[in-house]
């Protein structure tokens, strides 16, 4: 089991009156090559969870595995953990900071003590596979660079350092439709090219349901619900009173469902919706 | 009726990171009128942000004219008057606080035009109690959460009473229920209390309950209509990369395939309705 | 980590002497300071030490808070009490070692300015213990306003003063986010020689500036969309008004002045 949270608690600053349990017994487990969406409202303690992944956070009390590696609150020396499982923060293009584009994605390989050639072959691979096309722009300042592409570098400086597990937590706040859609299909390619773990924290339920195998849904620092989209948005009422947000087209289908008509209370996409509609319809289209 | 908000014909270049003069607005004309509620959208670079900074003087127009409440943003002798005629909330919540203290930031807006303290006192009471942050007043910004700052920002306006409040994007970095509390407060603004919303976004269900929206796209304004008009252009919204709701998308496909969807439904009772009619 | 650290030690309590309006503390802080430098004999330091209870009593602030306060200076102090009492010649000698001898001048003169160094920075502590920083930095601002005349910029600094402690958590919470980030990115900020962790402070230094470049730019822009055009004709929502107590507080400042003149020069 690549990942494995046993009774994870987290307790910020503990013996103090600032003191607040981001996280409480938290037990998860995420397979090898999973596209896992981890959705929750700010303050449920997904951005705490994903920080014990890579050991910025131990756990207070709990165990982590990941790969093989256990993490404890005694544990030391957590780099090993830290060059396997990258993590892409909110706003990734705050962190640049090299002159140019190539140094920027090199400082995490060169981090680990890479080759130069080596170096050469992931900086480039990294590039592209965020669509930046490093021969034009490796010796552009890194600010000279349009937000979105500002946005894409950072993701590949954290590809670069080749991690089997990708955390990217909201890697499309603040981007418009056309660059969101750019960064998540980009995301997918990722996931279907190199078969890489990836969990992407959002609080925008339309996304990850297009998107991810398996949704983790956090309220007030525990996993409440965990399933396949159309399993967990089957529990809208919950989500719901969680507030968090569902889909449009599901919220259509139980208040069609409340006016007595025969449907699927577990759609989420307008495709899904569609088919339904169609069937229920029926013969007055002329498809 | 006399236009609250006057733009004719605005040019607007800037030099881009390679030095090169490129066009942010390219011929801008539109009306609004006291009281709308008005929504701009477009994606980024589309030339909303630098239309919504001429409605305030923060810019000046290098061709064409803007005019608020009858008064040109080119006189320096109106920038004062401008600037309190229509205030503005920007994009970063963090950004645009100054003071330590709630209550103290909301009173910088009043501070900086002079007023009477046991008036500017009244009006922080009255601003802060609009947009329900009443129970915060002595706390410290960063303790609030986004929407919460983005209250206490809108709050700092109202203390200025103005006529217009432009919004400059101030969803773009909350969370969802950040989002919904600041589209509360903005539809209570406009409702309520009359004043005329002109709201940038680049999401478009926040689009569905203004009286009016503005489509930009490369400096230049694609379409202009109700929220119905604008929606049903699926279209058109697609091809300049913006989103459309879900239930416009499905109502514009099964349209597609023949089936007899009435109207234009915008939201889940209208679809409910028009397919169980 | 970076939260825990907190500027200015505010200890917020509704005591008499949180009350005071903050110019009367700033003013009586230094005449204090000044009356310091006046004690000539032992029994000065009587008068000084009970004017220093009075407050701390009334402020009602732990003592041990104040002392706890002295900690970080104890290296200065004794410092400072050493040196006067091996470098002071005169009086009797009372000990003789190789070339160095203290004598009794210079006890009393060590004596003397370890003493003076503990009440200067309690008595100053005690200001910024009871003075939240906005009030502060209000009291500040409307002391220097008469300054004006020789253009000494008060409103400016006073609005520099809030700005910098407005945006403190904010740069504190960056800071903290980007040590994060780089380090998933492998940079290691905790080991290495001094060099070497000088640098690794290069990626967390040149973000956490072009960032703080950024907000300030935003912050003018807004400051300017809300009619901020520096502090002419600019009124305040909080009038600080001077009260019966701090003709009060005056009062009993003044009887330590009078105590400590007469004391040295009668």
């Amino acid at each position: 089991m690549p990942i494995k949270l046993e009774n994870v608690t987290h307790i910020y600053m503990p013996g103090t009156p600032f003191m607040s349990k981001a996280i409480v017994d938290v037990n998860l487990e995420i397979d090898d090559g999973e596209f896992v969406g981890l959705i929750g409202h700010t303050g449920s303690g997904k951005s705490t969870l994903i920080q014990h992944l890579n050991g910025l956070l131990k756990p207070t009390e709990g165990v982590v595995y990941v790969n093989g590696i256990k993490v404890d609150k005694d544990s030391k020396n957590l780099k090993a953990l830290r060059h396997q499982v990258g993590l892409v923060f909110q706003y990734p293009e705050h962190q640049l900071f090299e002159e140019t584009v190539y140094l920027d994605i090199a400082f995490g390989p060169k981090n680990l003590g890479l080759p130069e050639d080596e170096i050469d072959r992931r900086v480039t691979e990294a590039a592209g596979l965020v669509g930046i096309d490093i021969n034009a722009l490796k010796d552009r300042s890194p600010f000279e660079l349009s937000g979105g592409q500002r946005r894409r570098v950072a993701i590949a400086g954290v590809l670069a350092m080749e991690p089997s597990i990708l955390v990217l937590d909201e890697p499309t706040a603040g981007l418009d439709p056309r660059g969101r859609d750019e960064i998540f299909w980009q995301i997918k390619e990722l996931h279907r090219k190199k078969g890489i773990t990836i969990i992407l924290v959002s609080h925008s339920m339309e996304d990850v349901a297009r998107l991810v195998d398996r949704i983790v849904v956090m309220n007030k620092g525990r996993v409440e619900l965990t399933g396949t989209p159309a399993e967990v948005f089957s529990h809208a009422d919950r989500l719901l009173e969680m507030g968090l947000g569902v889909p449009q087209v599901t919220s259509l289908m139980r208040a069609l469902k409340d006016k007595g008509m025969d449907v699927p209370v577990d759609i989420y996409t307008v495709q899904q919706a569609r088919d339904v509609l169609r069937k229920l319809l029926g013969g007055s289209g002329n498809a | 009726m006399e236009p609250i908000i006057r733009v004719r014909d605005l040019h607007y270049d800037y030099i881009n990171g390679e030095g090169e003069e490129t066009a942010a607005l390219d011929g801008v004309s539109i009306d609004i009128y006291k009281g709308e509620f008005v929504v701009i959208i477009g994606h980024n670079g589309s030339g909303k942000s630098t239309l919504a900074k001429h409605l305030n003087a923060l810019l000046k127009p290098k061709s064409g004219e803007v005019f608020i409440k009858g008064m040109d943003t080119r006189l320096d002798e109106n920038t004062w008057s401008i600037r309190q005629t229509a205030g503005m909330v920007f994009q970063n919540p963090d950004n645009q606080m100054v003071a330590t203290v709630v209550e103290e930031d909301v009173a910088f807006g009043p501070e900086n035009l002079g007023i009477p303290p046991a008036e500017i006192r009244s009006r922080v009471d009255e601003a802060l109690r609009s947009v329900n942050m009443m129970e915060f007043a002595r706390s410290a910004p960063h303790f609030l959460s986004g929407g919460q700052k983005q209250r206490v920002a809108i709050a700092g306006v109202i203390a200025m009473k103005p006529e217009i409040i432009i919004l400059d994007e101030p969803t773009a970095m909350l969370d969802p229920s950040g989002r919904r509390e600041v589209m509360e407060t903005i539809r209570h603004l406009n409702k309520d209390e009359g004043i005329t919303i002109v709201h940038i976004t680049h999401y478009m269900d926040e689009a569905v309950e203004a009286d009016r929206v503005v489509v930009m796209e490369n400096g230049r304004i694609a379409a202009d209509g109700t929220p119905r008009e604008i929606f049903n252009k699926v279209d058109t919204l697609r091809s300049i990369g913006l989103d459309v709701p879900q239930i416009v998308e499905l109502a514009h496909q099964l349209k597609k395939e023949g089936f007899d969807i009435k109207g234009e439904p915008l939201n889940i009772e209208e679809m409910v309705e028009a397919i169980c009619r | 980590m970076l939260k825990d650290i907190t500027l200015g030690q505010y200890y917020p309590k509704d005591s008499p002497i949180h009350r005071l309006d903050p110019r009367t503390k700033l003013v009586i802080t230094f005449i204090f300071i000044v009356i310091i430098f006046f004690v000539r004999y032992y029994t000065g330091y009587l008068y000084v030490l009970a004017f220093l209870a009075l407050i701390l009593a009334l402020s009602q602030i732990p003592v041990r808070h104040v002392l706890k306060g002295l900690k970080p200076l104890l290296f200065i102090i004794i410092l400072t009490f050493l040196i006067n009492l091996f470098f002071t010649s005169g009086g009797t000698v009372l000990l003789k070692w190789w070339k160095i001898e203290i004598t009794q001048e210079g006890l009393r003169q060590a004596i003397f300015m370890a003493l003076r160094l503990i009440f200067l920075v309690t008595g100053t502590s005690l200001l910024t213990l009871t003075t939240s920083p906005i009030a502060l930095t209000d009291g500040i601002e409307l002391l220097l306003k008469p300054l004006r005349v020789i253009r000494f910029p008060a409103h400016e600094l006073a609005m520099m003063m809030t700005i910098a402690l407005r945006f403190i958590p904010t740069l504190l919470e960056e800071t903290d986010k980007i040590m994060k980030a780089q380090t998933a990115r492998g940079a290691d900020f905790e080991s290495g020689n001094l060099i070497q962790r000088a640098k690794a402070l290069v990626p967390l230094l040149v973000p956490l500036f072009i960032s703080a470049f950024r907000r300030a730019d935003e912050l003018a822009m807004a400051m300017e969309a809300r009619c901020y055009r520096g502090g002419e004709n600019r009124t305040r929502m909080k009038v600080l008004k001077v009260e019966a107590r701090d003709y009060a507080a005056y009062g009993v400042a003044l009887l330590l002045v009078a105590a400590v003149l007469m004391n040295a020069y009668m």
